[in-house]
């Protein structure tokens, strides 16, 4: 659920805007968290004139880099404010073909993006920063012993995958059919981090999620690497939208991101070069 | 009984005359726009055109199959565990009976996402109560039918019990207490003096709990995951075919309306006339 700062709450043009996002993110798949450390008097020293507030659609697969990059972003431009909307690519790309107000949006795929361009809603080309490629999420210590992808299909085994519409499901797909593996889940969940969190809560037995999010659970799943992964490699872009309300700071943020001290983040955190 | 409404209802005309002022008027009309015009707005976004072929498609069934069928089933489970609890805190002198009442309201406040965590957390395989179901019995309720109908009693109970409760309240003592002073014990005058009594009410809190359990998806969602023929119910089909395919997310909208029109149409004079 949406957390709402107080002040975009005192200006009813935003918090309209809030609620228009919350009642799209009302279905819950979709969480929203705000990296404010908008500086209180801070001495703004720099030439560039960034100000206010922008608000990030990405995939959820992108949570904690973008979040911890995010706050970094804010220190060295004080009075900027990032908010983000991190859900599946998918339900986010529908968001903002339907206008809910985004001002950048960073996909977990390219026809996601897509999907958002051919709507009219980007505005340049978009831009792939990273990569991304999946992985086995099993419990910590591997106690079903899953070491490829057909063991996935033993009998009173448990898996989870996304579903085919967002990005880690549909590159689930493919790599399961560069396996020749035919694989029926127990739930095909509506973005890769509650597929992650079923593993972590011992509901299902494994998940093919993405390796970074498997460097992001620190310990709490195990990865196990499968020999097809390289046929489903993701590639995520990113871009400012054309409803942008603070186009300037959209762009600074996308620059930032593609920066090479970002790159730095994204690569510690499991995702690949572009 | 019909007299009596008959007469109220004449006296309520003579009540009624007069222009209703701006005050009520203005935003009543706003209220009643605010209610439907999303609904006339699904109406108009209908690709009528393409509405068989969209129709046809055999998942919106299995997906409508299931929703029925897990929503009665969870209104059968509401009755079942809804009627006693209903008796328990109306008609004995249980302690903490307030306690319980305050309990039995809470998945009606509670977010059902949030009711979806906690069923997971405590029936899950790994779950508190789950370990034991799946260890001892084999039994894992997570991402199986039987976990969506679950769900689905865990939100549409507490309004079979209030509705029942409250007709607990109003029904005579006078009826149960001839049947008791004639020698009856609780269970016999139960089952013969107080159920048949209290069967309009339990027909309402059952339409409430039907249509609640219909539209479940939070809890449900969450608890119970999302696979097609198994737990993919209406409102998560709905949900998952927005992302992708607005269209026929409109489509299965509609027939989930028209689904829910129908039983308010049926039901119109229980709901609309008892006041």
């Amino acid at each position: 659920m949406p957390t709402v700062n107080r002040s975009s709450l005192r200006r009813p043009a935003a918090a309209l805007a809030v609620l228009a996002l919350a009642g799209a993110a009302l279905a819950g798949c979709s969480s929203s968290s705000s990296a404010s450390a908008s500086a209180t008097g801070s001495a703004s020293g720099s030439s560039q004139a960034l100000s206010g507030t922008i608000t990030v659609f990405a995939a959820a697969s992108l949570q904690k880099t973008f979040t911890e990059l995010a706050n970094t972003f804010e220190k060295e431009h004080p009075g900027t404010t990032v908010k983000f909307s991190f859900g599946g690519s998918d339900t986010l790309a529908a968001q903002i073909t339907q206008g809910a107000p985004a001002d950048v949006f960073a996909s977990a795929n390219q026809s996601t993006m897509q999907t958002v361009e051919k709507a009219g809603d980007t505005t340049g080309d978009p831009t792939v920063f990273v990569k991304n490629t999946l992985e086995i999420a099993v419990a910590p210590g591997n106690p079903k012993d899953i070491k490829t992808l057909s063991d996935l299909t033993k009998s009173g085994t448990k898996v989870a995958l996304c579903a085919k519409t967002v990005p880690c499901g549909s590159a689930a797909v493919k790599a399961l059919a560069a396996a020749k593996v035919s694989l029926t889940p127990v739930t095909y969940e509506t973005d890769v981090t509650s597929a992650l969190t079923k593993v972590e809560l011992g509901e299902v037995d494994a998940a093919l999620v993405y390796h970074s999010d498997i460097v992001g659970a620190d310990g709490k799943v195990d990865g196990v690497v499968f020999s097809t992964a390289s046929s489903a490699v993701n590639s995520y872009p990113i871009d400012v939208l054309k409803g942008s309300t603070n186009a300037t700071l959209a762009q600074a943020f996308v620059a930032y991101i593609l920066s090479s001290s970002s790159e730095q983040v994204l690569l510690k955190a499991g995702f690949q070069a572009p | 009984m019909t007299d009596r409404r008959r007469e109220a209802r004449r006296s309520g005309r003579r009540l009624n005359q007069g222009r209703a002022p701006i005050a009520l008027l203005a935003p009543s009309l706003l209220g009643l726009a605010f209610l439907t015009l999303p609904v006339l707005g699904l109406l108009v976004r209908t690709p009528w055109r393409e509405l068989t072929a969209e129709l046809s498609g055999t998942d919106t069934w299995t997906a409508l199959r299931l929703s029925l069928e897990c929503a009665t089933a969870a209104t059968g489970v509401s009755i079942v565990l809804g009627v006693p609890l209903a008796w328990l805190l109306a008609r004995t002198e249980m302690p903490g009976r307030g306690i319980a009442r305050a309990l039995v309201a809470v998945p009606l406040v509670l977010p059902p996402v949030v009711g979806g965590m906690a069923l997971l957390l405590v029936f899950g395989r790994s779950g508190i109560l789950g370990e034991y179901l799946d260890r001892w019995f084999g039994v894992t309720l997570p991402f199986t039918t039987a976990g969506v109908i679950m769900a689905e009693s865990f939100v549409a109970l507490p309004f079979l019990v209030i509705s029942v409760e409250a007709a607990l309240h109003g029904l005579d003592p006078a009826l149960e207490e001839a049947a008791a002073t004639s020698g009856a014990g609780r269970w016999q005058t139960f089952r013969w003096i107080t159920l048949p009594n209290l069967l309009p009410a339990i027909a309402a809190g059952a339409v409430l709990s039907w249509a609640r359990a219909l539209g479940e998806f939070g809890a449900t969602i969450t608890f119970a995951g999302d696979f097609p023929g198994t737990t993919q119910t209406m409102p998560l089909a709905v949900y998952l075919a927005f992302q992708t395919d607005p269209q026929s997310a409109i489509v299965l909208s509609l027939v989930l309306l028209a689904v829910s029109v129908t039983l308010l149409a049926l039901l119109r004079d229980r709901l609309f006339t008892r006041v």
